[in-house]
């Protein structure tokens, strides 16, 4: 079967008729509504919390987070992000409750550090990996999202993006640019080797930016994505000034949410003295 | 859109990140409307900490809507004000941004809202 990422760019994809028939599917409303429920579990939310759905849709997810039972932790409030506007549409027609967004998250993700509690995700991060024009590249747009989600959230926080890589390529693509955002990372796998086989990526804002693999170290078949080579290399003396050195706080600004200039080939080179 | 969430958004242009002037958006034009919410005082306690209230106070004064306190409640306070937690619930959640536009104070971009929905996407070169 071949990939819609591989064929149109999401927003001409999910048009009105097929924004239409994706949502009125009985199968594709089940699928999503597991999977959702899973990254609740993940979440652990023990209260009402405000959460950032990345590529919501039209909805389905949404409509659980704001039906979550109080004994549960819920019922939670949702901020909704999407770049198709027939999908949104759609979520206007169901009356759901959540704040939507008509927005690119390879664009980055417009609020200030700290607003929310957690992330969720469902099928949709994987098509960042399909830039779509020339002036734009996947690497750039997935370093737009991931630096931009983990500035939203607030310290302690947790993202869990279900998605659907194309191959091995993309699912390193994704998770080593969420781990050079500054998460701590792991992937879990549902149903491995299976034709319904589920991939989460967990992602936590560390209090200390210390080695926080721990989060999803504890769960079932979590496979954690290690950080650990980049902290080996991180051993070596870096020398103040240096380009190693000035590239290592240039990643750390970023993650910070402030604003640095992109690398190019001089960056960090001596500048001759010229009159 | 959500009174609660124009508090939490930023413009979205790069050059703008690092500037005070582009929070809060501005509101222009707007038209309000009132959706009822189910009560939720453990999520109003959950967030006010996050809440910047003076870029609340901005906000408020722009929609032309009663003056708030100048500092926020404590939780404490919250807990035992059951009127003051009926109205930050009707101001941050109720009360809701159906059409208009939010202006960046710095660099002057109107995101549009239609139907509730803000629209942020930029071209290209200013990501
Ligand atoms: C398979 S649907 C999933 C929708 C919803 N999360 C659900 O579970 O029902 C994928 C969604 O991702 C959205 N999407 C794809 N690329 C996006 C981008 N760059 N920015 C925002 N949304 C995007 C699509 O518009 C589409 O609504």
């Amino acid at each position: 079967m071949s990939r819609p990422e591989d064929t149109l760019p999401p927003d001409l994809h999910y048009n009105d008729s097929e924004a239409k028939k994706y949502t009125t599917s009985s199968r594709i409303q089940n699928i999503q509504a597991q999977m959702t429920n899973r990254a609740l579990e993940l979440l652990k939310l023990k209260e009402p919390s405000l959460i950032l759905d990345v590529g919501c849709g039209s909805g389905l997810s949404g409509e659980i987070l704001s039906s979550v039972d109080p004994q549960e932790g819920g019922p939670h409030i949702w901020v909704g992000m999407d770049i198709s506007a027939s999908m949104l549409d759609v979520a206007l027609q169901r009356d759901i409750e959540g704040d939507l967004m008509l927005a690119d998250i390879g664009q980055g993700v417009p609020f200030r550090a700290g607003s929310f509690d957690a992330a969720i995700s469902i099928s949709a991060i994987q098509w960042l990996c399909n830039a779509d024009s020339n002036d734009v590249s996947s690497t750039g747009r997935l370093s737009r999202f991931f630096n931009g989600l983990y500035a939203s959230l607030k310290r302690g926080g947790k993202a869990v993006c279900q998605f659907y890589p194309k191959n091995e390529q993309q699912r390193t693509m994704i998770s080593g640019a969420a781990i050079k955002a500054g998460f701590g990372a792991g992937i879990l796998e549902d149903d491995p080797g299976t034709k319904n086989g589920k991939l989460y990526l967990v992602l936590e804002v560390g209090g200390d930016g210390g080695d926080i693999t721990g989060v999803v170290k504890g769960l079932d078949g979590v496979d954690v994505v290690d950080a650990r080579r980049k902290h080996a290399e991180k051993g070596r003396k870096i020398h103040k000034g240096s380009k190693a050195w000035i590239m290592g706080k240039k990643e750390q600004m970023e993650r910070k949410g402030k604003v640095v200039k992109n690398n190019s080939k001089y960056t960090g080179r001596k500048r001759k003295i010229t009159f | 859109m959500k009174v609660l969430t124009l508090n939490f958004l930023t413009c979205a242009v790069k050059a703008c990140k690092s500037t005070s002037t582009s929070f809060p958006l501005h509101p222009k034009d707007c038209e309000m409307v009132s959706d009822t919410i189910e009560p939720n005082p453990k999520l109003l306690y959950n967030i006010l900490p996050r809440v910047n209230w003076t870029a609340l106070l901005t906000t408020v004064a722009e929609l032309g809507f009663p003056e708030l306190p100048p500092n926020p409640p404590t939780i404490e306070e919250l807990q035992a004000d059951e009127k003051m937690t009926q109205e930050l619930h009707t101001l941050l959640l109720e009360t809701q941004i159906s059409e208009g536009c939010l202006v960046c104070g710095n660099c002057g971009h109107a995101y549009a809202i239609k139907e509730g929905i803000a629209n942020f996407l930029l071209p290209n070169h200013l990501v």
